[in-house]
């Protein structure tokens, strides 16, 4: 239940996020949500990608330091206080959130990428509260 | 003023001097140095060869390797029961290199000193504060005595805790600094921000700095700071020779005066060994004529000066070294310490999560030395904290290392350049920010 998020290391220098960028645009690969989180010298960026596996590896080639993180991709009804919900469920069990960013691919439903502390504990939690998550087959299949 | 007579003789009573204790240490080093006499036995010289200055330069070269090769004692001239004091300088690899002083060493070492001062323009009258490290590095002790000789009351403030060093120095009434000219000029500046204007409530007139380049650009700050009536000059020395006493400006900044009743200097091509005629710029040889427990012989300073024999409008008469315009080798001198591009190495290949490669950054930032190491990730992570885990070592280790602090900056892999043959990984920007 859970997905592959590429996490790529740009140095704050202009340019680098173009030229990750075009390392993937060269290589067919869809960027379907991004998060860019820096300090003052460098920045890490986050991507979930139809081909996240290809992407790494060309990212790599290219002399980029990335890897795959796995991630959960939580469903979330566009509704009021949805999100709120599954926080608390996530929160009542004692897993901390890592970072997390949203995700907008379907009409009815949004969803947010979220990395926990303990991933399998988590999958357990969001299985037993009936809350749906997207996988990476979900994503390559959009 | 003029300290001692010795630098004010005529060429010839200089050289008759010179010869006559180069001939005495040459014998004396073959007999009691196994390590040099080898060297000589080698090309088939023998002290008596030694027939006139010009022999000089047939004499093998000691090199800095030679120190660590006979580590600690090796090259000692005297049995170690007849040292006073022993001091050492920073190492490569762990291994300093290690400098002994006899009592008879040790009154050189003063009396050379002296004269710097003396030069600089010291006195007895002076308030004398010592802002270099005490310790086993010769500079703080060096200039104390060679001070404390002239008659000067010594505040021997050591380095580090700006605040206490102006306030010893208003309430003491420091006339004379020693210091490294960026913490000169560090200090000039804590002085402002402590709302204190170093012309109008610190009595310091006169600095003698060393340790580190003084660029012309760095004396007219410390004018600015300090006063345009402050006499500001350098002097040089290295623990190898003695320490600091080798050689100091005169109030006429034209060369540093080489005390060459005790040290003979020639300039060679670095390349070739070769020793190249008066006026040329070069590496700086220097034989000590005088020393006692450790009389090095043409020693390779590796520092890049040229020779001035014209006397000078001072009066005195000795040779004039040229500010040194840099290193034959590629050791650094950043915030007076020396760094050594290996030692930075040998950090970075121990961190894990680190590829080999790296460069070393060395500019100026205001009044100081900024060091920067770009190293490169060789892992791929997700987290902040393992980023700032890998930052940390570094720093962490390149202070134990080195006692700085240095900037780490982080890169992707391939982001530095790579070298076929030799690598420059250092990219010393100070001279060019002046």
């Amino acid at each position: 239940m859970t997905a592959n998020q590429v996490s790529v290391f740009i140095e704050n220098r202009q340019g680098r996020l173009g030229q990750v960028l075009s390392v993937l645009k060269e290589n067919d690969i869809n960027i379907l949500s991004i998060s860019l989180a820096d300090t003052t010298e460098y920045g890490l960026l986050r991507l979930i990608v139809n081909k996240p596996t290809e992407a790494r590896d060309v990212l790599l080639k290219a002399g980029f330091s990335s890897m795959l993180t796995e991630v959960l991709i939580i469903k979330v009804p566009h509704q009021t206080g949805a999100l709120q919900k599954i926080l608390a469920v996530i929160a009542e069990n004692n897993v901390s959130i890592e970072y997390m960013y949203g995700l907008s691919v379907e009409s009815t439903d949004a969803s947010i990428v979220m990395k926990t502390n303990e991933l399998d504990k988590a999958c357990k939690i969001l299985a037993g509260s009936n809350i749906g998550t997207l996988t990476s087959k979900d994503i390559e299949a959009l | 003023m003029i300290w001692a007579r010795e630098e004010t003789l005529s060429r010839a009573e200089m050289e008759a001097l010179q010869l006559e204790r180069l001939q005495e240490t040459v014998k004396r080093v073959y007999e009691k140095v196994p390590p040099y006499r080898a060297k000589m036995d080698k090309i088939g010289l023998k002290p008596e060869d030694i027939k006139s200055l010009k022999d000089l330069s047939r004499l093998p070269f000691v090199t800095k390797q030679d120190l660590r090769d006979n580590y600690p004692f090796g090259l000692f001239a005297v049995p170690k029961e007849e040292l006073l004091r022993i001091h050492a300088s920073s190492g490569t690899t762990g291994k300093p290199t290690v400098v002994g002083y006899t009592k008879g060493d040790m009154e050189t070492w003063t009396e050379c000193v002296s004269r710097i001062a003396c030069a600089g323009g010291a006195s007895a009258s002076d308030v004398a504060q010592i802002c270099f490290g005490y310790g086993m590095f010769t500079g703080a002790l060096g200039l104390h005595y060679g001070l404390e000789n002239i008659g000067a009351t010594i505040v021997p403030s050591s380095t580090g805790n700006s605040e206490k060093q102006l306030m010893y120095m208003k309430d003491f009434g420091t006339t004379l600094l020693v210091a490294t000219p960026s913490y000169a000029l560090r200090l000039a500046e804590v002085a402002r921000e402590l709302g204190i204007d170093p012309q109008r409530d610190l009595k310091v007139k006169i600095g003698l700095v060393g340790s580190e380049l003084l660029t012309d650009a760095m004396r007219e700050e410390m004018y600015k700071y300090w006063g345009s009536d402050m006499k500001v000059t350098s002097n040089y020395g290295m623990s190898e020779l003695m320490g600091p006493g080798v050689s100091g400006e005169c109030e006429h900044l034209c060369g540093m005066h080489i005390n060459e009743d005790f040290f003979i200097p020639e300039i060679i091509n670095p390349d070739t060994g070769e020793v190249l005629p008066e006026g040329e710029w070069g590496e700086l040889v220097i034989t000590c004529i005088k020393k006692e427990a450790l009389p090095l012989i043409r020693y390779r300073t590796k520092d890049i000066t040229r020779l001035i024999y014209e006397p000078c409008k001072c009066g005195r008469t000795t040779c004039r070294m040229e500010n040194l315009s840099g290193r034959s080798d590629d050791m650094l001198k950043i915030r007076g310490v020396n760094v050594f591009p290996s030692q930075i190495e040998e950090v970075v290949l121990s961190v894990e999560g680190l590829g080999p490669h790296y460069e070393i950054i060395v500019e100026r930032d205001g009044y100081s030395d900024k060091l920067t190491v770009r190293v490169e990730l060789a892992v791929a992570t997700d987290s902040f904290k393992e980023l700032e885990r890998i930052e940390k070592t570094v720093k962490n280790k390149l202070k134990v290392m080195l006692g700085l602090d240095a900037k780490v900056q982080l890169e992707s892999p391939n982001t530095l350049a790579r070298f076929e043959g030799k690598a420059k990984r250092v990219r010393d920007l100070r001279k060019e920010q002046k």
